[in-house]
């Protein structure tokens, strides 16, 4: 763990004037199945989150709702100065400026690599395409494969289609990432080149919420570490606190079972 | 579709020292040509000269001469002009053929468009409209074409009033068991500067299509490319009606006496087939589109959904594209076997190619291998033109893919 | 809620879980059912409304024509006229009661009608063997459907007089009968033959190529009923001259080689579904090339296109209405000749008939397309397990 990004996780903290983001008593059910529970949770501007827990616990649901992929039955999240309700045009502006990285990259398969990532900008931002393509072109640089831009994502390594998924949601110049266990579907040589792209996201001071099971990452630029079960937020500490001295006998439990 | 393997290759030969030539594969592989060819040449032999024999012992003269003889018999729809007292043979087979077309072109735009308005109804959030969706699909696919010609046209057309009780609108149609009766246009002088206005009208709509493409990749704004080129189209071709001087009068069909005179007639068996071909084929074209749809994972709609675009241009711009590559093939294939299926028509009469060519002109001039084998060859034509088509298709869509 | 974290600050822990809770009233249970999937917005409003009505005008009417309205017994046209009932008349069930001897068996002499039961009934017995999927021996069982049921149901229809089955000639041979007869002997032929035919497509043999893909792709080109006009007229032509074959026999052999080229098309996606990597165990077991087919490929093959093949049955099974067209009594066809009948001429007999047709067809093909929907399921189901043990 290298102490400056250590340092840069708690002044990003103590930065945060109000939340960017403000989870209030949510709750969902999927028909009777009651899948997350008393969620509250504020997420102050630049600070980075880890959630963990087994499967099924609701940890890809809660970050979901974020961004309105997953609708709640009670309780309030409020993202930036929106509160989402069931108005369109609110979910689109929280939409707009929050991103997301899915576990399976979800690529759009007859585009290009650049093609994907200019999309969203032509038709949500209505940016001239030249403007987009430059600005593409700077974020896969930053992901370091602008000579794949002209092929398409089934000609790409696993590793690089979600290197390609982060630089397409950072062509919106979202506020806030949502990470839903980014590498969980890549084979292990490539977990790090992804991982890689992440903590350096993070050294810029992007607000991140990150779904993984990762935990070196998680140690390396955590401001938080989130631990849920059950649909509940269970415990959550420091990286440091949280992995050196899990309070909750749960928490204790899945450490066991990962830290091995 | 799935492609052929490489075949593999045999291994190279390495002459065997100890084995037989018997354990070639080589050796073996040539024999099964060899007797194949054998067989295959065997079979059209024996069927040859069983047929030149035949033919002989009937007294039928083989060969083409039939094609400009007289043909003597009516046919009542016809795209060319047609008689009974001058045409020939050959002319019955170019209307035959232009029916068979006709009827075929009009399906597949009629299946495809209610294919396309059910699947997607089977795919409504809306249970009841998906449930109903449903109930059409099962229905229509499970009960022989056949009888559902049978049934428009013995039990639905035929069940419709004489002409002296037509159904009328604005007594300009008239629908009586004698078929359907609209205005037919008559294109008086001047026509022509309509075709030239809608010729006009696509060149614009073309230009303005490439000028708001570029404006959005230059400026980023965005066109109602559609709405602006319906208005062009009308703007257009109301220029052109009113400076040719209204050009074209209807001849609109009247009652009189027992029947109706004047106007365009649609014969009850083109009805019949049109309708009873598109709903049968729509059938299987809601099942392809559906499947289609289904074909491109949630995920893909989660990811654009989550970069902010909105539902309508996701469906655009994301699932439409790719769903359409899934759907295409089957579609073709099926839009294909609507048109084979026209050749139903000879069980309700309608004068398409197999009625008019396999039936009246073979039953008439005997010639029974000269009809069949121009029909069959005009259907392979057909089918070999489409799936040439779909294999270039095929071939594209698959670079784009990997 | 007491158990909340204060979550500004950094470290939490919940001391006590919260137990599951019921969902508020109105986001689960039937009524959000409905709100959920029928009144969602405005359209969907519509859209609901648009349905009930097509229901309303459908159903009802449907109902009360097959069933409510029906005429259910009677000797003659008098029972399904308006005038003799004094009230609307519906499907006119007792033309087809009266008729239901013809529409089953044809003209098939009255004494003999045990013969046909019996070849339904092996017929019936053969399809649960084969296709409950539980039932043991099914190479026994494929054994008696397409090798010894043929032969026992050729000489049950046909006759043979040695043993005392007085020959039955096939123009008495109609309705039911003839439709499973052509729909069977497509089956029976099409399947060996397609199965040949797609190995021949994906020989390594190039003349032996060049013949199966010229053979199916020309009955893949050309509609049935050329087909059956071809047979009708050419195939007497290109026998022997005193050779006339059966009227039935002709659109058979048409029927067969239609069937085959499509059956060769599904067989072949079965065949390009099995891995390389069987072949080569096959190999490096020594086996050659009939073994490999015989042992390796093909079983599996085949069961993977189990549901492709039903669904080919299918189409085939609606397209023997089409030899109706060329004079076949099937069972369309003695429809069509019976409503033509004077003595049962009203205006809804021709509903009645093909009402009946409508639903003996339906029946059949949508219990055999959910077999094959179940078969998929389960093929599904078989596939994934054998994924997840890797």
């Amino acid at each position: 763990m290298t102490s400056a990004a250590q340092q840069a996780g708690q002044s990003a903290r103590h930065l945060g004037g109000a939340p960017v983001i403000r989870m209030i008593d949510v709750h969902k059910w999927y028909g009777e199945f009651h899948v997350l529970r008393d969620i509250n949770l504020d997420v102050a501007r630049g600070e980075r989150i880890v959630i963990c827990g087994p499967s099924g616990s609701g940890k890809s649901t809660l970050i979901r709702c974020i961004n309105r992929l997953e609708e709640y039955q009670k309780g309030r999240i409020i993202v930036g100065d929106v509160e989402l309700t069931n108005n369109i045009k609110r979910i689109d502006e929280v939409r707009r400026e929050v991103g997301m990285v899915f576990q399976h990259f979800n690529l759009f398969p007859h585009l290009t690599i650049l093609e994907n990532c200019t999309l969203a900008p032509i038709w949500v931002r209505k940016i001239p395409k030249k403007e987009a393509e430059a600005t593409a072109m700077r974020y896969l640089e930053r992901v370091k494969i602008p000579e794949q831009a002209h092929k398409y994502p089934g000609q790409l390594s696993g590793g690089q289609q979600q290197r390609v998924a982060i630089a397409r949601s950072l062509c919106m110049n979202p506020k806030i990432m949502l990470f839903d266990e980014p590498t969980s579907a890549l084979d292990p040589e490539m977990v790090k080149e992804v991982l890689d792209t992440m903590v350096s996201l993070a050294m810029e001071g992007m607000t991140m919420l990150v779904v993984t099971h990762e935990m070196g990452f998680a140690r390396q630029v955590a401001d938080r570490v989130i631990f849920m079960d059950q649909g509940q937020i269970v415990e959550m500490n420091t990286p440091t606190e949280f992995f050196s001295n899990p309070q909750h006998e749960r928490t204790k439990l899945f450490l066991g079972q990962i830290l091995h | 579709m799935a492609r052929t393997p490489p075949v593999q290759s045999p291994p190279p030969d390495r002459g065997d020292a100890t084995g037989s030539w018997l354990y070639n594969p080589a050796v073996r592989g040539a024999a099964y040509q060899v007797a194949l060819a054998a067989a295959v040449v065997l079979i059209l032999y024996e069927a040859s000269t069983n047929a030149i024999e035949n033919m002989r012992r009937l007294g039928i003269v083989s060969g083409f001469g039939f094609w400009n003889a007289p043909a003597g018999f009516d046919i009542n729809q016809r795209l060319i002009s047609y008689s009974s007292t001058y045409s020939t043979y050959g002319e019955a087979f170019w209307v035959g053929l232009l029916n068979t077309l006709l009827v075929a072109s009009a399906g597949i735009v009629l299946a495809t468009v209610i294919g396309f308005v059910v699947g997607i109804a089977r795919l409504s959030r809306n249970r009841i409209v998906s449930f109903l969706a449903a109930c059409y699909v099962e229905f229509f696919r499970n009960i022989p074409l056949l009888l559902q010609l049978y049934v428009w046209y013995n039990a639905v057309l035929r069940a419709l009033p004489a002409p002296r009780q037509s159904l009328s609108t604005a007594d300009a149609v008239f629908l009586n068991n004698r078929g359907l009766f609209v205005p037919a246009p008559v294109f008086g002088e001047g026509s022509g500067l309509l075709l030239v206005a809608a010729v006009l009208a696509c060149a614009a709509i073309a230009v303005f299509g490439r000028w708001a493409r570029r404006d959005q990749d230059r400026t980023g704004r965005q066109h109602a490319t559609g709405l602006v080129s319906l208005a062009l189209f009308a703007g257009f071709m109301a220029l052109g009606w009113f400076a040719a001087g209204r050009p074209v009068t209807f001849n609109v069909p009247d009652l009189r006496g027992f029947n109706i005179v004047g106007g365009l007639q649609i014969y009850p068996e083109f009805v019949a087939l049109l309708l009873g071909l598109s709903i049968y084929t729509a059938s299987f074209i809601a099942e392809i589109v559906r499947a289609g749809m289904l074909s491109v994972s949630r995920g893909q709609t989660e990811a654009a959904y989550s970069l902010g675009l909105r539902p309508g241009i996701t469906q655009r711009l994301v699932i439409i594209p790719q769903a359409m590559r899934v759907i295409v093939p089957p579609l073709t294939s099926q839009l294909l076997n609507l048109t084979k299926n026209s050749s139903l028509a000879v069980a309700i009469g309608y004068p398409d190619l197999v009625q008019v060519f396999m039936g009246t002109v073979l039953n008439q001039t005997g010639q029974a291998i000269e009809c069949v084998v121009i029909t069959m060859l005009v259907y392979l034509l057909l089918s070999l033109l489409t799936s040439l088509a779909m294999n270039i298709y095929n071939r594209r869509v698959a670079i784009v893919e990997r | 809620m007491t158990t909340s974290g204060k979550t500004a600050s950094a470290a939490y822990l919940r001391t006590t879980v919260a137990p599951p809770e019921r969902p508020p009233p109105l986001t689960s249970g039937p009524l959000a059912w409905l709100r959920e999937n029928l009144l969602s917005s405005p359209l969907n409003v519509a859209l609901t409304l648009a349905g009930l009505y097509i229901v309303y005008v459908l159903v009802p009417p449907a109902v009360r024509f097959l069933l409510v309205d029906a005429v259910w017994t009677g000797e003659d046209r008098n029972a399904c006229l308006v005038s003799a009932a004094g009230q609307p008349v519906g499907a006119c069930w007792a033309f087809v009661a009266s008729r239901l001897r013809y529409f089953v068996y044809g003209a098939y002499p009255d004494g003999q009608l045990w013969r046909v039961n019996l070849v339904f009934a092996l017929c019936a017995a053969g399809i649960v063997w084969l296709l409950w999927t539980r039932a043991p021996r099914k190479d026994l069982g494929a054994i008696f459907f397409f090798g010894l049921f043929p032969v026992a149901a050729v000489v049950l229809l046909y006759g043979w007089p040695a043993i005392g089955l007085p020959h039955v000639h096939t123009s008495l041979w109609g309705g039911v009968v003839v439709t499973l007869v052509v729909a069977f002997a497509g089956i029976v032929v099409s399947l060996p033959f397609g199965v040949l035919l797609a190995l021949g497509r994906r020989s390594r043999l190039p003349l032996v190529r060049l013949v199966s893909v010229t053979f199916i792709e020309f009955w893949r080109g050309v509609p049935l009923i050329t087909v059956l006009i071809m047979a009708n007229t050419m195939l007497p032509l290109f026998l022997p001259g005193n050779m006339s074959p059966d009227k039935l026999l002709r659109p058979l052999v048409g029927v067969a080689l239609f069937a085959s080229a499509y059956m060769a098309e599904v067989v072949r996606g079965g065949l390009q579904a099995i891995p390389k990597g069987q072949f080569e165990g096959a190999a490096s077991l020594g086996l050659n090339y009939w073994q490999t087919t015989r042992l390796v490929v093909l079983p599996q093959a085949l069961r993977i296109v189990i549901p492709g093949i039903v669904n080919t049955f299918i189409g085939l099974f609606k397209d023997t209405s089409l030899v109706s067209i060329v004079g076949i009594f099937d069972l369309m066809r003695t429809i069509e000749v019976s409503l033509a009948d004077p003595r049962w001429a009203t205006p809804v007999t021709a509903a009645s008939g093909y009402a009946f047709a409508a639903i003996f067809y339906f029946v059949c093909c949508f219990g055999m397309s959910r077999y094959s929907i179940a078969m998929e399921k389960r093929l599904a189901t078989g596939h994934k397990r054998q994924e997840t043990d890797r």
